[in-house]
């Protein structure tokens, strides 16, 4: 969408391929996003930290920096110092594989998502699909690091982490079946656009089935199953330390913010406020923040299920849920 | 086709670069201690693993794998047919009830013969 006429004509002129034109903005525009999402992991994790501490009646981190600001960055650096522990009978590439497979998955669904007017790396015709698809592969690494760690509670919580997410992926694409509905398109700028009036108000039904299972699409509490402290350990990254545990993280709080800001473009409008154009980004973050908010409240409000409640919550009132709204949307749309 | 192809490697090549640059600065800067107790299984305090943990699995896991398939072809299906519903109307929606019904018969089926219970 950057490629100008004038730079086509530029690499015309030079002998550059056009692939490499592509390959080479490709690239800027990736490290431009890595850099985007390794602020907002700071943000949030901090953002985190301070949330759980009004809510709990504590401070929080105050030490390191201002008001604790700089904790992240003392946790990167204590968890890069320390060694890189290879459990004696692991499986050598699952293992090294898996957190690899989980950060760079959460990290390429970031590419549709968009942010402001034009502001999108891709704007996919399939981008509903694909934001929907790529990031939800990371259930192939969590398998990977349950099955490669050769320690029973990472593999307990590697096949729970698959038969939940599994599981909810189902109703999570059949709740926004209705809005793609409503748009006649599956591009995300298109269904922004197709936003006069907030989906959130005429996709009731599905805005709270998507909420849902878009916690535990991305395992946090109350569906943090794969990982419960109590019972597991620490579930799949039991046996993880360092780095490798650290690119876990990562993943996890990339999938927050795709999750909060697909929901954004999905039911709250978007980019769409009150101002010129150019304020789009800036009510973007606000509504972003806004959802990683209530994920964050809900987190630390609710106790988590059991793994038999969340099985049943999935299959038996969200599906039925889902397939209800595409039905009254269907019928209300044809009346 | 062939852009958004090339944008996506792009994307996976800068998110492994990334990942192997980390994990090199971490061998930087790491301090190595070896011992065996360290490299062991974290179990209760065992010295080696009791037993292999990678057991035979519970059946519901398989169940529930089937059943997604099940209904992530159904999800594939819907989409295209949503995108252009606005412009096939009433009929396309019969025509679509049916399909589901046909798939939701067979969940409830399921569930009447107590496949979606987890115990």
């Amino acid at each position: 969408m950057l490629t100008s006429v004038e730079l086509v004509e530029f690499a015309a002129k030079n002998g550059i391929p056009i692939w490499a034109l592509d390959a080479s903005i490709a690239l800027v525009l990736a490290l431009a996003v890595f850099s985007l999402c390794g602020l907002g992991v700071i943000v949030l994790v901090y953002m985190e930290r301070k949330v759980s501490a009004d809510i709990q009646l504590r401070l929080g981190p105050t030490h390191v920096g201002p008001r604790g600001t700089l904790q992240l960055i003392a946790d990167m650096i204590k968890l890069l110092s320390k060694e890189d522990v290879f459990p004696k009978h692991a499986d050598r590439w699952l293992f090294r594989l898996a957190p690899a497979l989980v950060f760079i998955a959460a990290f390429t669904g970031l590419m549709v998502i968009p942010i402001g007017p034009r502001l999108v790396v891709q704007d996919l015709n399939v981008g509903l699909l694909y934001v929907l698809a790529i990031p939800s592969i990371a259930v192939a690494g969590l398998i990977m690091a349950g099955f490669g760690s050769y320690n029973k509670y990472a593999m307990m919580g590697g096949l729970r982490a698959a038969a939940q997410m599994v599981s909810y992926e189902v109703p999570r694409a059949l709740s926004v079946i209705g809005i793609v509905m409503l748009a006649g398109s599956a591009k995300l700028s298109t269904i922004v656009d197709a936003q006069g009036f907030w989906y959130i108000f005429l996709q009731p039904i599905g805005f709270m089935v998507f909420l849902v299972s878009t916690l535990a699409e991305i395992n946090r509490v109350p569906f943090d199953m794969p990982e419960a402290e109590s019972e597991l350990v620490h579930g799949y990254s039991t046996e993880y330390s360092g780095m490798r545990y650290a690119f876990f993280l990562f993943g996890e709080y990339i999938a927050l913010i795709a999750a909060a800001a697909l929901t954004v473009v999905l039911f709250l409008g978007g980019w769409h406020g009150p101002g010129p154009e150019l304020l789009g980004p800036i009510w973007f973050a606000i509504k972003f923040f806004g959802v990683v908010f209530v994920i964050m409240w809900v987190r630390w409000t609710l106790p988590r299920f059991r793994i038999d409640q969340v099985m049943d919550l999935g299959w038996k009132v969200l599906l039925p849920l889902a397939l209800l709204n595409i039905l009254i949307t269907g019928i209300v749309m044809s009346i | 086709m062939i852009s958004e192809i090339i944008y996506f490697s792009v994307f996976v090549a800068v998110g492994l670069t990334v990942v192997v640059l980390m994990l090199g600065l971490q061998k930087l800067l790491q301090t190595k201690r070896h011992s065996d107790a360290k490299l062991s299984v974290y179990e209760c305090g065992n010295i080696d693993v009791v037993s292999d943990p990678r057991i035979q699995i519970k059946m519901r896991y398989y169940i529930f794998g089937l059943l997604f398939i099940i209904f992530d072809v159904e999800m594939i299906f819907l989409f295209p047919w949503a995108v252009v519903f606005k412009s096939l109307g009433l009929v396309a929606l019969i025509e679509m009830l049916v399909f589901i019904m046909i798939l939701l018969l067979g969940l409830l089926y399921a569930w009447r013969k107590g496949v979606l219970k987890w115990t």
